[in-house]
């Protein structure tokens, strides 16, 4: 018996289970993770159903309530009593309750409610229910009653609702006209306006504010203005176009309530909606997340600018971080001559990768930010002090926070792909007469280029998922501009900037309105893994191009 | 058992002329040549004269400096390091270790292929234009004379001809050496250094390394190291016998295999030891 189990551990059988458990282990645990953001996060712009509830409380009242079933769960009435709950006292054992999204917050101040299962007389989905998605005060439910236009009932009921469709096209239309108008063509009238002032100042500091300079600057100044009256004039008869109809509606419990249709982004009718309908919803829903700006404190709409400034912060780090990296391994492995010094510089350089990402954090404030940033405003922006230019977060010093994170990781890949190379192909280029960097530049550093690749990946996963050193050193909660714009210089390397790692805490913990918002922070977070698989991916695929070129190593 | 190492004396070259050295022109002339690694010694006092368009072979057991002495011709000994040298190395009566001659321009002279074939991972075409490329030649046709031309001497033109601008390193073991051979007589050298150019090889492949190196005697003075004392008789008109650093016996191969004057060359070329 004994030794049918020794023969068995020395067959090794065991062993092959034990290390195949851990493979299962990992990839159960990887795709439950997944599974579980994309579950939680893609749900949330599934149109689902409106209920229109009867519901008793405890006082014996019955009740209207309108909303979504969020959540469903069991849990003891002893435990809901001590909660301070009303359940009625001949209640026992577990009951059931639902989290009820009853939006109207500016209503009922609040946008969900637990019900108790038991206490709904009944429930109903009626077809006529709507669902609108509002600029302020988050969703309505509830029905419509009339359409005024200019004051003047102009539909009632059915024909209000096909009247409203018609008009939020028109409103659409009228908010993108408004968005370009304030976004791109005042914006860029402000920043040249910004520019002259800077101009002017310049001049006074270093003296040469003659009359005639000042002169055609305030030329200049005086026709953006003209310019910027004309834009304005504009605007404000959008303005009163934008507000020319008003829906009355009826929330739960039969409230009155007008709501200006500028006000409505989306709305919709839930329960009438066929499944193409849904579907097409659904992506609609998705893409608005994907390309759109965030609204009402970020709970609302899209994360585009976090994903323009997630990609653009890896990228610029790449580029930085690249030269970097290989040069200082170059140095390492090819000049350097081997000795302590060297062990204890590589020693230094991998507890490097160790430091605490927030360390490297308060370090790029305090150095790249205030130092760096501090001198140059001094040196090339004084006509903006004391307002910083560069002497404030902002991209660059993001990028260069995490450039230095990530050095490290491309230095140790680098050294290990120099390390690769066989001697007799260095022997064999100098013997032929090239000269040690001819060699280095010729043939080991193409051949060293896919390693390089390696360290570059390891990099970009790394410095995508950081979010601690980026509170100090340049993101925000809401950047009014992408870094990359219409306005020359085009790429503002100085402006703050969104990124998805930071918008899942702010969105999950820093918002207003947490429990609504949460789907958004799984839906995120999703987005965030996709961001990071896509740029890993583009990485991989160079890597492989490069691996196929110079395929040699494998001899 | 013994003389399993013993050679066939039929199959020495008649080599004519070359029957002393000291009657023919040098290309290169060592003198008191010392080498030491770190505190130990590899080269002891080595002085020779390797005659111009010849072929010479160092011959002698595994580790006895034949391929340190022979790496000496082109300083890529240098790269080691803690590596001191003493003595001196006349090429064409020039000094190679004068502080006024670059390593780079005396390597464009003195060539060497390695035991290993070290083909750089790029196409057939580039491998051969690597050396001209680094001397700055720019101009496509003149490179694409010279790559078939040196393909030619290489004897590997005809085999290549079709896929020059395919990667080199998916030719055969023996076609990457006679390669690396045209890669380095691409630039003209004057010396050519062969490290064991045939030990990693098939018996046919050998075979085409060592009718090249008959051809290409003609243009270039040839030093080949090898642990076949076959094929040292075989090729070379010159011999050397090595043993523990020190040079015991240079003669012409013919009377080395024949009539060694040293009882140990004698020995070894007879297999009682090495």
């Amino acid at each position: 018996m004994t030794t049918g189990i020794r023969q068995w551990v020395n067959s090794g059988t065991p062993w092959i289970w034990l290390t195949a458990a851990a493979v299962t282990a990992s990839l159960v645990m990887v795709l439950g993770l997944l599974l579980l953001i994309a579950v939680n996060g893609l749900g949330h712009f599934w149109p689902s159903p409106v209920w229109d509830i009867q519901y008793r409380s405890a006082d014996g009242k019955v009740q209207q309530l309108i909303g979504q079933i969020r959540e469903t769960e069991r849990i003891s009435a002893s435990q809901l009593r001590d909660a301070g709950d009303t359940v009625s006292a001949d209640v026992d054992g577990m009951v059931e309750r639902h989290l009820l999204k009853i939006a109207n917050r500016d209503i009922s101040g609040l946008d969900f409610r637990w019900i108790l299962s038991a206490a709904i007389t009944e429930r109903s989905r009626p077809e006529k229910l709507i669902v609108m998605e509002r600029l302020e005060w988050g969703d309505f439910y509830g029905f419509i009653q009339t359409l005024r236009r200019d004051g003047q009932v102009i539909a009632e009921g059915r024909a209000a609702w096909l009247e409203l469709t018609a008009a939020l096209e028109y409103v659409d239309k009228l908010r993108t006209r408004i968005r370009h108008l304030e976004k791109t063509e005042i914006g860029s009238i402000n920043y040249k306006i910004e520019r002259l002032r800077l101009e002017k100042r310049k001049l006074e500091l270093e003296g040469a504010d003659t009359p005639e300079a000042l002169a055609d600057l305030d030329r200049q100044h005086s026709s953006l203005q003209a310019e910027f009256a004309g834009l304005q004039k504009k605007l404000e008869d959008l303005y009163r176009k934008i507000k020319r109809d008003t829906v009355s509606m009826t929330a739960m419990g039969g409230r009155q309530l007008d709501i200006p249709v500028a006000n409505i982004v989306r709305a919709y009718q839930p329960n009438a909606m066929s499944l193409p309908d849904k579907m097409f919803f659904y992506a609609a829903k998705l893409w608005e997340f994907v390309s759109d700006d965030p609204r009402e404190a970020n709970t609302e709409g899209g994360v585009f600018p976090a994903i323009f400034g997630t990609v653009t912060m890896v990228l610029l780090m790449s580029v930085l971080v690249t030269p970097f990296g290989v040069i200082a391994a170059v140095y390492l492995h090819e000049y350097a001559q081997q000795g302590p010094l060297t062990r204890m510089i590589r020693i230094a350089v991998n507890n490097l990768a160790g430091v605490p990402s927030i360390v490297y954090g308060v370090f790029g404030l305090g150095f790249f930010v205030y130092v760096l940033g501090g001198n140059i405003d001094k040196l090339f922006f004084p006509e903006a002090l004391p307002a910083p230019t560069f002497g404030t977060p902002g991209l660059l010093w993001a990028s260069l926070t995490l450039a230095l994170l990530t050095m490290p990781v491309v230095i140790v890949a680098t050294e290990e792909g120099l390390s690769r190379i066989p001697l007799s192909i260095r022997e064999g280029s100098l013997a032929l007469g090239a000269t040690q960097a001819e060699t280095l530049w010729r043939t080991v550093l193409p051949m060293a280029s896919p390693a390089m690749m390696t360290g570059v990946i390891l990099a970009v996963a790394r410095a995508a998922g950081e979010v601690a050193p980026l509170m100090l050193v340049g993101v925000v909660k809401l950047a009014p501009a992408l870094p990359v714009d219409g306005n020359a210089p085009f790429i503002h390397l100085d402006r703050k900037f969104m990124h998805l790692g930071f918008h899942i805490y702010d969105v999950g913990f820093q918002s207003p309105n947490v429990e609504a918002s949460q789907p958004l922070v799984f839906a995120t977070a999703l987005l965030l893994v996709a961001v990071i698989v896509i740029l890993n991916l583009a990485a991989i695929a160079i890597r492989n191009r490069l691996r196929e070129r110079y395929r040699s190593l494998e001899q | 058992m013994k003389n399993t190492h013993s050679i066939d004396i039929g199959i020495i070259k008649n080599t004519g002329s070359a029957d002393d050295p000291g009657t023919e022109d040098i290309c290169l002339e060592v003198n008191g040549l010392n080498l030491f690694y770190g505190e130990a010694q590899a080269l002891d006092s080595i002085s020779l004269r390797i005659p111009r368009q010849r072929v010479s072979a160092f011959i002698g057991p595994s580790g006895c400096g034949k391929s340190t002495l022979l790496r000496c011709f082109n300083r890529m000994n240098e790269l080691v390091d803690n590596v001191r040298i003493e003595g001196s190395i006349r090429l064409d009566g020039e000094d190679i270790f004068a502080p006024s001659v670059q390593v780079s321009h005396l390597r464009q002279r003195v060539g060497m292929v390695f035991q290993k074939p070290n083909p750089f991972p790029k196409s057939i075409y580039e491998n051969v234009a690597y050396g001209l490329r680094l001397q700055g030649i720019k101009s496509r046709r003149t490179l694409d004379e010279i790559v078939e031309k040196a393909l030619r001497s290489a004897a590997l033109w005809d085999e290549v001809k079709m896929r020059l601008h395919e990667n080199a390193l998916g030719m055969s073991g023996g076609q990457q050496q006679r390669l690396v051979i045209a890669r380095a007589i691409a630039v003209e050298p004057e010396v050519l250094l062969l490290d064991e150019p045939a030990s990693a090889l098939d018996p046919i492949s050998t075979l085409k390394i060592e009718e090249l190196i008959d051809e290409l005697k003609e243009k270039y003075t040839i030093v080949i190291v090898t642990h076949n004392m076959q094929q040292a008789a075989r090729v070379s008109d010159y011999t050397a016998f090595m043993y523990m650093g020190r040079m015991i016996e240079h003669d012409s191969t013919n009377k080395i295999f024949t009539n060694p004057s040293e009882k140990m060359t004698e020995d070894y070329i007879t297999g009682r030891y090495g």
